[in-house]
């Protein structure tokens, strides 16, 4: 278009939304670069270039935390969107009790997240917790779940799929919903197979709901904290650490201005990962 | 429609009256441990009993590093009330007291306090800021009494005798060391508690510690609480769950007889006689020992202090307060709080003579010159905040005890850059 449309509102409706905007968003925004730049201890900030970020950058565990970020997130956000779809298919089918099983799927994602941490931490303890003592029942002698350092992480990733997996499956059955019913007639017509129209017909046509689920939930298990937390704490020593739960122990410990560096690194890598994952996801859509 | 105006002017004269009597309310935090709820309780209401003028509001915070960053940034925009209960030491140091906590050097109650208490509240300009609130602990090794009977053991001076002792006591079948990492803070003490032991060797490690000179990588009696955590761990003297047991399984199974020995502050007393007060009398507990037995001393935790912020409205009677809690009085009153978990920093304040036998075992240490030190965070601004996580590595068998102790060095090295220290 040559010229844009006048708008039928003067502009100074905006200057509500626009205060809002400015002073809970853009403003703390630019003030965490600064005090990423600053030895701060809540009652004074004393500027000190990028040591901050020399500092972050050469944290012992910081590298480890990042690999397990990396692992955690592709990892919740893989098997969220697999689950997430097949489930979807299955409570769209028509079985028995659909409506019931729908909420059954759903309920995790309500509970409070704490909640469900002090839930599993009872049921993955190492000798008194329901799962090793069912394991124990088949002759097999269950692990340490949450305090075996090569186990926590994937224990943790287990949960947080059991939480988010309902809200993957709503997004899915919502996307199934709005597939026509004419392609899997034609399909039918066609001779093909259940699989055939899974793979076919189902899962290009859900792109945009695969989409949501993929992007929704690898920022969030990039960011993923308040599970780890109530879990393990990032432990057994540091091997469930991810960068969010290095962030905030920079925090407890009163480093405000690492871990504003820190915070700020966050933000860097999740765009660095998610603007071309959109990129490629919307370019993909148009081709279709 | 008569009552209005009557009930009008009942409020006003009530309004009068109040402004007659002048009422002052103090607010009050604290961290909300039940033993500072109880003694706080028992201080505030036998003072408002002599001071009807004077009321007060409790508020409990979060214990732990969220209640520091609460603190803090109360502190930082003067809404930290009347009256603060906070640790003394590194973290008081950590709260900028010149700038945000009343001078109290020269409050009357300040005479009655023991002045080993007063140098870990005193701010960089030599000035008191807090009077102590509870009793001094020691940290060092519950052990349960009835195990020792039966096996015929006697309480270790040395480290060897101890881990002898561990060898026997598993021979027998029993868990010989409960550790509680699942509390990732109850893991430091086989570290934190060898202080006595490593003053006792090198006497200028704070100093040199301080102002980075010695590390813990290089200095070998500094090392040993890290080479302590890994032996225990390489024996198999541990329970089964030590990876996620909390620090309230770790008082059940010493006290009960599950586990023969529990590493811990002497504040798990009261937990004791809360949870298992029929096992009271089956607890005892000794220092922890270090290489040579004529050199067998307690490392001692200084109890928190209460503080008034810089900027509250009413310091005189805040300050009367304190020095109420500060007295002979104040501190008795505390004692019936909560029973005497260990000596308190008042002089003349005397413990009654019925203490359970694990405090009887400590108080020995604090009658004779010499046989306490502080522990490092009392001595030093310093401490590296990943220690726990370090602790429980090295207790795990996840990471050797040297390379953990070399990792620590460079979390303090951080520490000390944060807070802008000289030398470093």
């Amino acid at each position: 278009m040559a010229s844009r449309q006048k708008s039928p509102y003067p502009y100074w409706f905006v200057l509500p939304a626009a205060v809002v905007f400015v002073t809970l968003f853009l403003v703390p925004t630019f003030a965490s670069f600064w005090f990423s730049m600053t030895r701060w201890d809540l009652f004074e900030a004393h500027f000190i270039g990028w040591d901050n970020y020399h500092q972050f950058f050469k944290e012992p565990f910081l590298v480890q935390g990042l690999v397990n970020t990396l692992i955690y997130a592709v990892l919740t956000s893989a098997s969220k969107s697999v689950l997430g779809l097949l489930l979807a298919v299955l409570l769209t089918s028509g079985i028995l009790w659909q409506g019931f099983l729908r909420s059954v799927v759903f309920f995790p994602v309500l509970v409070s997240t704490i909640g469900i941490g002090i839930t599993f931490q009872a049921l993955m303890h190492p000798t008194k917790g329901v799962i090793n003592i069912a394991l124990a029942y088949v002759g097999i002698d269950g692990p340490s779940w949450l305090s075996d350092p090569g186990l926590a992480l994937y224990s943790v990733a287990f949960i947080d799929l059991w939480k988010g997996v309902g809200l993957a499956t709503l997004i899915y059955i919502a996307g199934l919903a709005a597939i026509a019913p004419d392609y899997y007639e034609a399909a039918r017509i066609d001779g093909a197979t259940r699989v055939q129209q899974f793979w076919r017909v189902t899962v290009p046509l859900v792109r945009p709901a695969t989409v949501t689920v993929i992007t929704l939930s690898l920022i969030g298990g990039l960011r993923s904290f308040d599970i780890i937390w109530a879990t393990t704490r990032g432990g057994p020593g540091f091997s469930s650490d991810v960068l969010a739960s290095v962030i905030y122990k920079q925090y407890q410990a009163g480093f405000y201005g690492l871990a504003t560096a820190g915070n700020v690194i966050l933000f860097m890598l999740i765009a660095i990962i998610i603007l071309p994952l959109t990129w490629w996801f919307n370019r993909r859509e148009v081709d279709l | 429609m008569r009552l209005i105006p009557s009930a009008a002017l009942l409020a006003a004269f009530s309004l009068v009256a109040g402004l007659a009597q002048a009422q002052t309310v103090l607010s009050v935090t604290t961290d909300g441990n039940a033993e500072t709820v109880a003694a706080m309780e028992a201080l505030t209401a036998a003072y408002t009993a002599a001071h009807p003028d004077v009321t007060f509001e409790i508020e409990n915070r979060p214990g732990g590093a969220d209640g520091d960053n609460l603190v803090k940034t109360r502190l930082a925009t003067g809404e930290a009330g009347d009256i603060l209960q906070y640790n003394s030491g590194s973290l008081f140091q950590a709260l900028k007291p010149v700038e945000n906590l009343a001078d109290l050097s020269d409050i009357a109650g300040q005479a009655n306090v023991i002045d080993s208490f007063k140098s870990v509240v005193t701010a960089s300009d030599g000035t008191v800021r807090g009077v102590p609130f509870g009793p001094a602990m020691g940290g060092g090794i519950y052990y349960n009494k009835k195990i020792d009977a039966e096996l015929g053991l006697s309480v270790p001076k040395t480290w060897a005798e101890f881990m002898a002792n561990n060898e026997k006591i598993k021979a027998a079948g029993k868990v010989a060391v409960a550790q509680t990492y699942g509390d990732t803070w109850s893991s430091q003490l086989f570290v934190l508690a060898d202080y006595y032991n490593v003053q006792a060797q090198v006497p200028n490690f704070a100093a040199d510690y301080a102002a980075n000179k010695a590390k813990y990588a290089n200095t070998p009696a500094a090392m040993a609480g890290f080479q302590h955590l890994e032996d225990v761990f390489k024996a198999g003297y541990l329970n089964e769950d030590f990876g996620v047991a909390k620090f309230d399984d770790g008082v059940r199974m010493v006290a009960t007889g599950e586990a023969a020995h529990y590493p811990m502050l002497t504040f798990a007393l009261g937990n004791i006689k809360q949870n298992f007060p029929e096992n009271l009398e089956d607890v005892g507990f000794m220092a922890q020992p270090g290489d040579d037995a004529a050199k067998n001393g307690l490392t001692v935790w200084m109890p928190a202090a209460l503080y008034i912020p810089a900027a509250s409205e009413n310091q005189e009677a805040a300050k009367d307060f304190l020095s109420f809690v500060a007295s002979v009085e104040g501190c008795n009153l505390m004692i019936g709080a909560n029973g005497a978990t260990g000596p308190y920093l008042i002089k003349d304040c005397a413990l009654p003579a019925d203490v359970p036998g694990a405090v009887a075992d400590m108080l020995p240490y604090f009658q004779t010159e010499g046989l306490t030190a502080p522990a490092l965070e009392f001595l030093s601004p310093i401490k590296g905040p990943a220690l726990e996580q370090f602790t429980v590595e090295v207790g795990s068998g996840i990471r050797p005890a040297a390379e953990a102790a070399g990792l620590y060095d460079q979390d303090v090295e951080k520490q000390a850059k944060q807070l802008g220290l000289p030398n470093w």
